[in-house]
């Protein structure tokens, strides 16, 4: 176990010992302290390592990701797991706006609440949020599986594309060209793998889920839609 | 950007250290905006004594036995504290209007930066930490107070363009965000009898708030009429004589965090801000929600 006390060796310190690590390597297991909300903590890194970072993040917390687990035994900070790449990033708390915008993969699991756009313009990452997301969540959403235990905020899913949105409690409004759709067996089973891997197989059964997804009206221009634009 | 941090005691015990607690949490703040920053402290009221702070460019010249000029002006005692650009005049509460009226009279260049009973605000151009240092705020002592490090959008950067703003008795406001309805706001203002110093928004928000205290709302009141009048983005920290508020815009792009234990209600732009607190680790941390109004009031 690799221990690192960002408040004495500080952040560019941190980011450059994780961004050596290429490939496979020994150093296998990290422990970040005293982030104290620091920004961009464990950003960038691109190798199959476990940190783990205990205490609360600011800004930008495992951006990038690429293969890592990371975990957060605390609160996120606006844009965690921004445009991650593969890998899983756990959060203990709750996530501040725009968890997992542009992900293109990986396994984003908050186990409190997201706050607003979360997921937005994701391209294939997987979000589960165990409790609830804010107003404009995966606003242009294009691909990956949003799955929300609690509740859901104004404009689900506004302008959304081909992303698949799991919500159990209720949606407070859905955005322009997004609809419920049917739940098929090929859905329960997706559900109940993201339940399974996001650490909430316990707390929740696929069948109390609804789904939404994109009625396919905004794909290109149409001046009889010009209001909704 | 911008960087707000405030705080509104409720264990008296923790008053002393006020401007020490703000001080810190503001200069942790200082990479969002390194323009001007500046500090509302509500230090708690004196039996029948009012205070204004002011601030000149020239203070040696405008300071200048000022407390006798005043005395002789209003034929009451005055007692002044000079700090750098600022002074803090303490005049009888029911002096206030006629010491602000002979102070425009006697030293036109000097400019009011609040009156009222217990706030005193300190602002000018530079860092939080030499702005904290040259106002000794660090030192002071109070109920709540609230801090703001700026990074100028709409206006110049000036001392006058500084926040807080304070355009009512013990009232203040700073404001992360920008907004856009603000000239034809300010036209209507005027026309109701508020004066601006400034081109700046924040001036607008906070007069309008005023307006409406005025106008017999209480605090609360008044932010969400806020929702309803003022266009644009916009995270606002008030403070009142009594009441500390909060409140964001329905978008709610502007970053808010908020903690509250037994002992204070703390809010920082940034969690950052907050991590120095006493008891921070089991403080019910939380981000307000947009379009919702937050206040206290002792």
């Amino acid at each position: 176990m690799q221990t690192f006390d960002l408040g004495k060796e500080g952040l560019r310190a941190l980011n450059s010992s994780l961004h050596a690590l290429k490939g496979q390597t020994n150093m296998t297991a990290w422990e970040v302290i005293n982030p104290k909300g620091a920004h961009a903590i464990a950003a960038g890194v691109d190798a199959p390592v476990d940190i783990t970072v205990r205490g609360s993040t600011g800004y930008y917390c495992a951006g990038m990701n690429k293969q890592a687990t990371i975990r957060i035994k605390g609160s996120a900070g606006p844009g965690v797991a921004e445009n991650m790449m593969s890998g899983t990033v756990i959060i203990d708390g709750n996530a501040s706006q725009y968890a997992g915008a542009t992900g293109r993969g990986g396994l984003l699991v908050i186990k409190g609440n997201a706050s607003s756009r979360c997921g937005v313009s994701m391209k294939g990452i997987d979000i589960v949020v165990h409790g609830s997301i804010g107003h404009m969540s995966a606003f242009m959403a294009q691909s990956g599986n949003l799955v929300v235990l609690g509740d859901a905020g104004d404009a689900l899913g506004d302008s959304l594309y081909e992303a698949r949105l799991f919500v159990r409690g209720s949606v407070k409004s859905l955005g322009a060209d997004c609809i419920q759709k049917e739940m098929r067996p090929e859905h329960l089973a997706l559900l109940a793998d993201l339940l399974k891997r996001g650490e909430a197989a316990d707390k929740a059964r696929p069948e109390e889920f609804k789904r939404y997804g994109s009625a396919r009206k905004l794909y290109n221009f149409n001046i009889d839609n010009a209001s909704s634009y | 950007m911008c960087g707000i941090v405030g705080l509104f005691l409720k264990d008296p015990k923790l008053e002393p250290h006020l401007g020490a607690m703000l001080t810190d949490m503001l200069i942790t703040m200082t990479d969002r905006g390194p323009d001007s920053a500046g500090i509302a402290i509500y230090g708690g009221a004196k039996d029948g004594l009012g205070k204004i702070t002011i601030q000149s460019a020239t203070p040696e010249k405008d300071f200048k036995d000022l407390d006798g000029d005043l005395h002789d002006a209003i034929g009451q005692p005055v007692t002044m504290l000079v700090k750098s650009t600022h002074a803090v005049l303490e005049v009888p509460l029911d002096q206030l209007d006629a010491a602000r009226s002979a102070l425009s009279h006697l030293r036109p260049g000097v400019k009011v930066m609040s009156a009222g009973d217990s706030i005193e605000i300190f602002k000018e151009v530079g860092l939080p930490k030499d702005v904290a240092a040259r106002f000794e705020v660090a030192k002071m002592k109070g109920t709540h107070g609230i801090g703001h490090t700026r990074m100028a959008t709409e206006s110049a950067v000036t001392t006058m363009g500084a926040h807080p703003f304070s355009t009512g008795p013990d009232q203040c406001l700073v404001h992360n965000g920008s907004l856009s309805n603000h000239n034809g706001l300010r036209r209507e203002l005027i026309r109701k009898g508020m004066t601006f110093e400034t081109q700046n928004d924040t001036e607008v928000a906070a007069a309008y708030v005023s307006q409406k205290l005025k106008e017999g709302e209480d605090l609360g009141t008044a932010l969400e009429s806020g929702l309803e009048d003022l266009d644009g983005f916009y995270t606002f920290v008030v403070g009142t004589k009594n009441g500390f508020g909060v409140v964001r815009d329905p978008i709610a792009c502007k970053p808010a965090v908020m903690a509250e234990t037994d002992d204070y209600v703390a809010f920082g732009s940034e969690y950052r801000a907050l991590v120095n607190l006493p008891g921070i680790e089991n403080a019910r941390v939380w981000e307000p929600e947009p379009a919702t109004v937050y206040f206290w009031e002792r």
